[in-house]
Parts: structure tokens; sequence; C-alpha cells
């Protein structure tokens, strides 16, 4: 803990570096966290307000929040799963200690969820919803997601440098896991056999409470929320375990 | 005597040396089932006892291959031993290589603050040295300019003036101080100097001996992993340049 005061400027400056870097040279700068889902939402909205339906009442904002969680959790812990091989030049010659690299990915991925927020509640507004003081409650789900997040690329970043096939499976994971979420369809559709997967899928659960509190306008269902807080703290030590055991080998095996 | 500020005790390194590198699950299992992962083992360092007091500067020779990196990096705490502990009583300035945290797409600037922060120096200090590693490395007009643009003698001065600011109790420097110009290589062995007198540990690995006695009083002569000799730097180095191969 000593150590994580001692480096917390450095995750102050990965986190800046991973925005700054990725506007960089772009006339609107940093401006694009927020316009670039801003923008991608109001085409999502388009098309599934029009075109495609389920029987949900406002289905674009259905989708756009159940995107929200899916996309933080899938780019998050892409990059996480990146942020130890990514680094290796930068290991190999100072210590540092190495989950601060997992830790900074997931933190500007919070960036750019927090935008990804703010340009759904700008969705809401311009299309006669009223966003609401409930919509602080959204700082639990999104703690869950976060917390979850980074035990998942604590996992991802120890085990890809052991094995890169990790990194070509876990993209299709994702898709699996796209389909075990209900991003795009309502969890009515579901056959039985599949209710149990989907509802125990801790990213559902999120997307859950998170949908609740958007589109219920009220606090997430306790035992939900419980449901998700134990999931993301198993998920963390899952994570943390595997990595603290793994990170001595790191450098030898980069 | 003065106060140990550095010790280790009976370092020993190992590396599989896989005869095939497996970094694939098909591979691991297959290789698994099998039972042949065959690994060349090599051990870097055996044993090794080593410490050093507060304001001592050595110097650390060898041929290639003798485990001097190693054991830079191990004192450093970049790499954790097999066997055996390090010790350290205070900060450490590793001068591994040069630039080892920069990103060439950010300017000079905001990589002077990201390596002050790799080296986990707090916003504060950095606030309170920046000017000062600015003015060291003599590139004030290029602040403002990303890395990318710098040849490689200018991001040598800038990783050298951020690795190296204020007064750490350790310094560790592994055959970098041959860069730059003759102006800014002086300037570097200037600030050594100034560090050793301000009480810095120096601990250097370099092939020139001209410049290890120069600037150390104590030498520790590698060879294979085994301290062969350690003792007064013009001793060991002499009987390091007359036996060397052998």
């Amino acid at each position: 803990m000593r150590e994580f005061w001692k480096f917390k400027a450095l995750l102050f400056e990965l986190v800046l570096r991973d925005i700054k870097i990725k506007y960089r040279r772009s006339v609107l700068g940093v401006l694009w966290t927020v316009l670039n889902p801003l923008l991608m939402m109001t085409v999502l909205y388009l098309v599934f307000s029009r075109l495609f339906r389920f029987d949900i009442d406002n289905y674009a904002i259905y989708i756009l929040s159940g995107q929200v969680i899916f996309n933080y959790y899938q780019s998050a812990t892409t990059d996480a799963m990146m942020a130890i091989l990514g680094n290796a030049s930068l290991i190999k010659k100072v210590y540092l200690p190495k989950y601060m690299l997992v830790l900074a990915k997931i933190l500007s991925g919070a960036v750019n969820l927090a935008a990804s927020f703010l340009a759904l509640t700008a969705v809401m507004a311009l299309t006669g919803g009223r966003p609401g003081l409930t919509l602080f409650f959204a700082v639990i789900p999104f703690s869950c997601l976060i917390v979850f997040s980074f035990g998942a690329g604590l996992f991802l970043a120890a085990v890809t440098v052991r094995f890169r096939d990790i990194l070509h499976l876990y993209s299709v994971f994702c898709t699996v896991l796209f389909y075990l979420t209900p991003v795009i369809y309502p969890f009515s559709i579901l056959p039985d056999y599949m209710r149990k997967v989907v509802y125990y899928n801790p990213v559902t659960g999120m997307t859950d409470i998170f949908r609740e509190i958007v589109m219920g306008g009220s606090a997430p269902d306790p035992g939900r929320t419980l449901y998700c807080v134990l999931a993301a703290l198993l998920m963390l030590g899952i994570g943390a375990a595997v990595f603290k055991r793994r990170q001595k080998w790191f450098i030898l095996d980069m | 005597m003065g106060r140990q500020i550095i010790e280790a005790k009976n370092i020993s390194m190992k590396y599989n040396l896989a005869s095939e590198k497996i970094d694939n699950i098909k591979e691991y299992f297959v290789k698994r089932i099998k039972g042949n992962i065959s690994y060349d083992i090599l051990w870097a360092l055996k044993g090794v006892n080593f410490r050093m007091e507060a304001g001592e500067s050595v110097a650390l020779i060898g041929l290639n291959g003798s485990g001097k990196s190693t054991f830079l990096k191990i004192l450093a705490g970049v790499l954790e031993p097999t066997e055996g502990e390090v010790w350290r009583g205070g900060t450490l300035a590793p001068l591994i290589e040069l630039g080892a945290g920069f990103d060439i797409d950010l300017t000079a600037r905001e990589n002077v603050w990201l390596n002050g922060a790799i080296l986990g120096h707090s916003r504060a200090v950095m606030r309170e040295h920046y000017e000062e590693i600015v003015e060291f490395s003599g590139l004030k007009k290029f602040m403002d300019t990303p890395l990318k643009n710098f040849s490689s003698g200018m991001l040598a001065r800038l990783a050298f003036s951020v690795m190296t600011f204020g007064t750490p109790d350790i310094l560790i420097v592994d055959e970098v101080l041959s860069v730059g110009d003759f102006t800014f290589q002086e300037k570097c062995k200037e600030r050594i100097r100034r560090m050793r007198e301000n009480g810095t540990a120096i601990l250097l690995v370099s092939h020139s001996m001209e410049q290890v006695r120069e600037i150390c009083t104590r030498a520790v002569w590698l060879e294979k992993g085994i301290i062969r000799r350690d003792g007064p730097c013009q001793e060991v180095t002499e009987e390091y340049l007359l036996r060397g191969e052998g």
C-alpha cells in the first residue's frame, strides 16, 4: 500500500498519456472523448428506434445503456491484457509496481466510460427522457464494473505473458460473452436452459442494475447489486492472486 | 565504517533458456504430455555476497556474460533473484538504460513528468526539480517537441537529466556514460562527481578501465557469476586487464 502512494503520480501520468496520445493532432482534441460516443449513439439511436425493434419500451436507450457497460468491459480488459507485454522494454529496465500498468489501462477506460455515460444522458435528454438525480446511482454499477474489469485485466495480462494464444482467444471469448449478455436482446426471449447462464453472467448483472437506474429511474435492486459486488470482488481476488504469483516471471517470459 | 546502504546476501540467479521458446498453449501441452520440456539451465549468478556503504563508489567489472547486468537489475529490484535477498537502505536511481520509459509520441516536457513518475517521484518533487532538469539537459528550446523528432544524443541528454536529478542515496550506472557529445559527457561526469561528494553511493558498470579508475575507489570483478576479486580499484583493474581472458 505504501508503494501505491509512492507511485500514485505514475498512475496519473499513465492515464494522462493514454488520453493525450489518443487524441493528439486532432483539431478537437480531448473533446472527442465525449463527441465520439455521442455520435456513435446517435447513429445507433436512429437505427434502433426506427428499424429493428423488440417489444421493449424505448429500445434505443435499452441498447445504448447495454453497450455502455459491455463496451467498457471489452475495451478495458483488452487494453489491460496488453499492459504488461506492451511495456516489456520498460519493465525490463526499471522497477515499478507492475499492476499499475494494468490499473492505468482500466482507469483510462473509465474516463471513456464516464464520457459515454455523459453522452447517454445527453441522448436521453434530447429524445424526451428526463434524466433525474437517480442517475447518480450509476456510480454503483460502474464501480462494480471497474473492479470486475480490473480483476479480469490482471488475470489476462498475467496469462498472456506466458501464452500469447490468449490474445487471439480473448476476442472470440468476448463475442461469446456479448451474446451471453442481454445487450441487444431482451432477457425474455431466451429459452429456459439459457436463462440461468445469462442471468448469472456478472456483466449481465451490472447491465441490469445500470438499466434499472437509467431506464427505471430508481435505485437498483439490493439483491442483484450484492451479486454484482461479490462477483467483482471475487474476480479481483482471482486476478490479483494469479498476477501476484506470476509477476516475477514476467521479465523472464518476455 | 560508513552507514551500510545496500546489502545482497547469497544471490543466485537461474535462467531457463528453453531450448525452444514455448509461448503457446498447444506446444506447452504437447511437450508436457511428452514430458520433454527441456531447458538449458544457466546460473548467471552463483551465491554472490555484496555490500556497499553510503558514499562509496564501486565499479563492477567483468567480461560479457559474467552476470554484471543481471546483478545490477537484481540490486535495482527489476529482477527477483532465484535465491538470496537484497536489502536497500535508501532511494535508488537506476541508470540501466537511458530513456527506458520514454514515449516518443509525447513531448519532451511530458516525458520528463512521465519518467519522473516511473521512477517513483511525486508531482511535488517533480515541480520542484523541473527547471533544474531542463537546465541540465540544455534542451530548453525543445521541451515542446515530440521525442520522435529528437536525435539520439538529445534523447540521451534528456534521459540522463531526468534520471539523475536531486541526490539519490544510490546511483546505478550501466554503461551509459558514453552518450552525447564530449561537452555533455563532461557534464555527466561532473554531476556524478558532485553526487558522490553529496554522499550518493555509486555503482558503475563499465568496460572502460580509465573511466572506472576515474570515478571509483573500489572494484568488484565478476567472472561467470562469481565474485573473483573485490578490492581497491587500481589493484583489481590491473589484475583484470592482465588476466582478462584467462
